[in-house]
């Protein structure tokens, strides 16, 4: 019986089964779920033996770039070509090849050496500024909760990862649509980061990285549910929760029996290694700014009217301005 | 075209609204950085793209508060029979194109939402029309000015 398997089958024994990891993914030939789904990881589980990682890698191994060599000169020579395709097999940060890796930690708390893992990938967030301020409609959310970029249009221009709050997606040149337009002076491949296993989850499977996982680190539910797991399991260690407010809320929630400021400390985030600080919600002015943008038709109106009632617009006849 | 207008400001307003609409839309897009716009001093916050976002967000609110007041006043100016101004087809396309973008802006503002989304096909859609629309208007705006076409006719 495979892991999937016994999942379900445990699941339904407890009569479970629509709380269960695999029962939270679409049925195989069921319609998308619409609720949007969220990912609990407990880092007091992970051991870091990176089977989550191997089994991304061969997950989506057929999503991977295959560049198109030598690149096309890029205009202006300031526009540094990113190539990963020499260096598929780094493991220790996200790349095009490589979305997703175990970052290690050793940290003092309550007085002693606590040796801590994380798997690192994309946040999944619950309003993904990558996917809003795309400018090409590439990055976009799905139902499910997942944060996608399409590859087939991407032009490689690394807002997504400009705007991100962790800077997540990679970039890989030479390949995409860019080369079939103005691959010289308008883009520069494609960016690629986790999609949460699209091909997998839409067949009702689970992503990849929580099937394989020997430890049960992460489970998959509806995200109310996977909230308040994430809080009750905090309590139950008395720990601490990263992802459910970062950037307004995201859909991968960690607890860790260490605090993050902590684990935050201990490292410096750059490219390919995400940070674990506090993060703002990204698209907050712009929720503001809806709002003029809603009442500014009306406030138009009315100040138009107002004009006319005062006898503005007489006066302007009056004057031939309209000529 | 006073009449279409909403007053000398509301007009100063809808040059600058449109101008700002057309550098932070650009502004959208990685360009600014890329090709040394950002390095002029004075104009970095051309590559800060939430800046040049809620630029475009801010712009947005002050080029539909005006078309909306010119709007009723012209509706307002022909009910009490004051001007028989008509559209010229220039008019009348940019018109329908200014339409166009500021129904796919507004789906693109609700998208940017907390709790709303569109999906792979929808979001592409939108964005593309979005873009190809705002260059139509920047064009119906250089032919109108080049050709000297008038958007409206009458007295």
């Amino acid at each position: 019986m495979n892991r999937r398997a016994f999942l379900k089958g445990a699941a339904a024994a407890t009569g479970l089964a629509a709380a269960g990891p695999a029962a939270a993914v679409a049925a195989p030939d069921g319609p998308k779920p619409r609720r949007e789904l969220a990912t609990l990881l407990d880092l007091s589980r992970c051991i870091g033996c990176g089977a989550c990682v191997e089994a991304c890698r061969e997950a989506n191994d057929h999503k991977k770039p295959e560049p198109k060599k030598p690149f096309p000169a890029m205009i202006p020579k300031r526009v540094k070509v990113e190539d990963w395709s020499e260096r598929r097999d780094v493991d220790d940060r996200l790349t095009p090849y490589n979305w997703l890796y175990v970052q290690d930690f050793e940290v003092e708390h309550d007085g002693e050496t606590v040796e801590l893992h994380m798997p690192r990938r994309c946040m999944h967030c619950v309003n993904p500024p990558c996917a809003n301020l795309c400018p090409w409609g590439a990055a976009y959310k799905e139902d499910d909760g997942a944060v996608r970029i399409n590859d087939e249009i991407c032009l490689g221009g690394a807002k997504c990862r400009s705007v991100c709050p962790w800077d997540i997606p990679q970039r890989q040149t030479g390949v995409g649509l860019y080369l079939d337009l103005l691959p010289s002076m308008a883009g520069n491949g494609v960016m690629y980061k986790c999609d949460r296993c699209l091909g997998r989850t839409d067949k009702g499977e689970l992503p990849a990285c929580i099937e394989a996982c020997p430890m049960d680190v992460q489970q998959i539910g509806p995200r109310d549910e996977i909230v308040r797991k994430a809080h009750e399991l905090a309590e139950s260690m008395n720990g601490y929760i990263y992802g459910e407010t970062e950037n307004g809320g995201t859909n991968t929630i960690y607890v860790s029996p260490v605090p993050f400021e902590k684990l935050a400390a201990t490292f410096t985030p750059g490219p390919g290694r995400p940070g674990l600080g506090p993060v703002a919600d990204a698209m907050a002015d712009e929720t503001t700014l809806a709002a003029a943008l809603a009442t500014a038709p009306l406030a138009g109106l009315a100040a138009g009217l107002l004009t006319v009632a005062r006898g503005v617009a007489r006066d302007l006849k009056d004057d031939g301005e309209g000529k | 075209m006073r009449e279409l207008s909403c007053g000398r400001t509301a007009k100063w307003a809808w040059g600058l609204a449109i101008a700002a609409l057309a550098v932070s839309g650009f502004g959208q897009m990685p360009i600014f950085k890329r090709y040394y716009i950002a390095d002029v001093p004075g104009l970095g916050w051309t590559a800060d793209f939430y800046f040049t976002h809620k630029l475009h967000y801010a712009a947005g609110a002050v080029l539909l508060f005006v078309a909306f007041c010119a709007l009723a006043r012209y509706l307002k100016g022909r009910q009490a029979g004051r001007t028989s101004r008509r559209l010229t087809p220039m008019g009348w396309a940019r018109v329908l194109v200014l339409a166009g973008l500021v129904a796919t802006g507004a789906v693109r503002v609700i998208k940017n939402l907390p709790g709303h989304h569109f999906g792979r096909e929808l979001t592409m859609a939108i964005d593309w029309a979005h873009l190809a629309l705002a260059l139509a208007f920047l064009i119906l705006i250089l032919v109108a000015r080049i050709m000297r076409r008038p958007y409206a006719r009458g007295a």
